[in-house]
């Protein structure tokens, strides 16, 4: 079976996932709002109007507004934009740096295995939301640091999966073949190895999508995320708290909004683990 | 059994380097000058004021900050080893005395999540077991899968409003972990009491484990009762409930006893933002406001706790894998 056939198949299997295909549905129309965020959005996220302080969703406010007369559909929509890039990007760090160490632990073996594991192991003891928190905390808020941050402390779980992978794939009769046919260690590892241990990190770095977003919105809420100008669902959750008893509609958008994308991946993330490997659907 | 054990004892050496090089150095990494940091706070007059050269750099001398690096790591870490975290920089009490009111409050928090998550999680993992597929088993997986989604901190701030804001059901206190002067309580007063505050916070921190063990005893559960003993115990006559009970969970527990030492982890982590919403002095707190004050010595003495905590879990659900299934023998292979 060629490469191209297996993820045809894998796709194929996906697309009986019924709740699955809805949260990739789900996902393409957020992806979509984040791109075109000034036009669904409809008012500017940041524009101040005093003469409209929370309101309750009506036709001009679809989502009412907040405090300071800011139309809190926009700043969701805008929020969307950070979530999803926070997501995306630190996942696509983390995956990179975990693919790297776990190959070459489970590759090379012995020492460099050793060493490389002992690390997971120590990093997978860290508290990593408080180390997120204490090196946010001394490289200032902003979402490239969110980003890199998350992405540099949350790699042990990937680096774990694609060591076992290798370890397992590596003496098999193709692996042995490519050697012997001369192929060097980086070929063997990243054209023969890794497109085999692909899989299961695919899985992995989908629920991390999910994580890494409530990880931001979490760090926003507590006032560590990007700066208080930029609105992120954390941040609008943030705010809300002093009117939560005059304001519902500031709490529960935002709320939601998580909750749905967090649904939304963490389905996808499910239907691909059914697709890619049967044998795990009890 | 016993090699085994000084075995992994042996293993965890090298993590506990670890662990404090990695703590060590991001806080080296850290910008802004300890020594300078440091006599800013006992020189609180001079806020905002530059201070002297003199005074920095004789508080540099005092901690040994003019020493080279390593110099300065070993002797951290020799202090460490006497369990000498050093005093805060924001109110110059002993770290350790701030741990020390900390830590059990947050061991009491985790211990009864976990202890909850399991009683909950587990019989609902074995009833979704019983007929896979059919509509029971649908209806947890599909309920589990929702809270598994929805931000603990969110569900804080709505449990906040409607149980104990008094705007709807005023039921629980709206924060802490005890009640001014109930110290003086009896023993069962003062536990109902530091319980009655705990409800909320540990609704928080449990129901989105529900979903991962439940799931875990499920699959658990349904592997067991395929095999050939299992049938042999319905052979034999005895009532579905018995083999149920002591044939099936028995053996389908032993994978669950080692997701114990993993939930820990996350627990800690998930205490920062619980504790903070619900102002509870535990160690998420303290290290929440020490991280605000940056109070290096106690952000560092609790990564090093905290990282330490998990490794010990992590070695107590291997040892208790151990204990639980005798098929399981190591270091006896000779």
């Amino acid at each position: 079976m060629t490469r191209e056939a297996y993820w045809v198949l894998v796709w194929r299997q996906f697309c009986k996932h019924k709740l699955a295909l809805a949260g990739l549905a789900v996902i393409g129309v957020m992806a979509i709002m984040a791109v075109l965020a000034a036009w669904v959005g409809r008012y500017s996220p940041t524009a101040y109007d005093l003469e409209a302080m929370l309101q309750p969703p009506s036709p001009a406010h679809w989502f009412g507004t907040d405090e300071l007369g800011r139309d809190v559909w926009a700043r969701m929509v805008h929020g969307t934009r950070v979530s999803l890039q926070i997501g995306f990007v630190a996942v696509g760090i983390y995956v990179a740096v975990g693919i790297l160490l776990g190959a070459l632990a489970g590759y090379y073996g012995g020492w460099v295995d050793l060493w490389i594991s002992r690390l997971i192991e120590v990093m997978y003891c860290f508290p990593t939301f408080f180390l997120i928190l204490a090196v946010l905390a001394f490289v200032g808020p902003s979402i490239y640091n969110i980003m890199i941050v998350i992405g540099l402390t949350s790699w042990p779980g990937i680096a774990r999966l694609v060591r076992g992978e290798f370890l397992k794939l590596r003496s098999q009769d193709f692996v042995q073949a490519s050697i012997a046919a001369g192929a060097g260690d980086i070929r063997v590892m990243f054209r023969h190895l890794l497109p085999n241990a692909l899989a299961p990190v695919l899985v992995s770095a989908t629920f991390g999508v999910a994580s890494a977003i409530l990880v931001e919105s979490s760090l926003s809420y507590l006032g560590f995320g990007v700066p208080p100008y930029v609105p992120t669902w954390g941040s609008i959750l943030s705010q809300a708290q002093e009117f939560m008893d005059i304001a519902w509609w500031l709490t529960l958008s935002p709320g939601l909004a998580i909750f749905i994308t967090i649904t939304a991946f963490n389905l996808v993330g499910e239907g691909l683990r059914d697709a890619i490997d049967p044998r795990l659907r009890v | 059994m016993t090699r085994y054990f000084f075995q992994r004892m042996l293993l965890m050496i090298p993590t506990l380097i670890g662990i404090t090089i990695v703590t060590f150095g991001i806080m080296k990494l850290a910008p802004g000058d300890p020594a300078e940091l440091k006599a800013q706070t006992v020189q609180g007059t001079l806020k905002g004021g530059s201070l002297p050269e003199e005074i920095i750099a004789e508080t540099r001398k005092l901690y040994g900050l003019d020493k080279p690096v390593w110099e300065q790591y070993a002797r951290w870490v020799w202090r460490l080893v006497r369990l000498d975290f050093g005093d805060s920089f924001k109110d110059h009490r002993p770290v350790l005395a701030k741990l020390k009111d900390a830590i059990p409050i947050t061991l009491c928090l985790s211990f009864a999540t976990i202890a909850i998550t399991y009683i909950i999680a587990i019989p609902l993992g074995v009833v979704a077991a019983l007929k896979p597929r059919g509509w029971l088993d649908q209806l947890i997986a599909a309920g589990l899968f929702i809270l598994y989604s929805l931000p603990a901190f969110w569900v804080a701030m709505l449990l906040l409003v409607f149980f104990a804001g008094g705007e709807y059901w005023n039921w629980f206190p709206l924060t802490g972990f005890i009640s001014d002067g109930a110290e003086r309580l009896p023993l069962l007063n003062r536990f109902a009491n530091i319980g009655w505050h705990l409800v909320l916070p540990i609704v928080c921190l449990t129901y989105g484990g529900f979903a991962f063990l439940s799931r875990f005893s499920r699959a658990s559960m349904l592997e067991v009762i395929r095999q050939d003993f299992i049938r042999t115990a319905r052979a034999k006559g005895l009532s579905e409930w018995r083999v149920l009970v002591r044939h099936a969970l028995r053996n389908a527990m032993i994978p669950l006893v080692t997701l114990m030492g993993t939930l820990l982890p996350a627990l800690l982590g998930g205490s920062v933002i619980i504790e903070q919403i619900f102002a509870i002095p535990g160690m998420g707190r303290l290290g929440f406001e020490a991280v605000l004050a940056r109070d290096y010595p106690v952000i560092m003495a609790i990564a090093v706790i905290d990282a330490v905590l998990t490794l010990l879990s992590l070695l107590l659900s291997d040892l208790l894998y151990v204990v639980v299934d005798p098929r399981i023998t190591f270091g006896s292979r000779s």
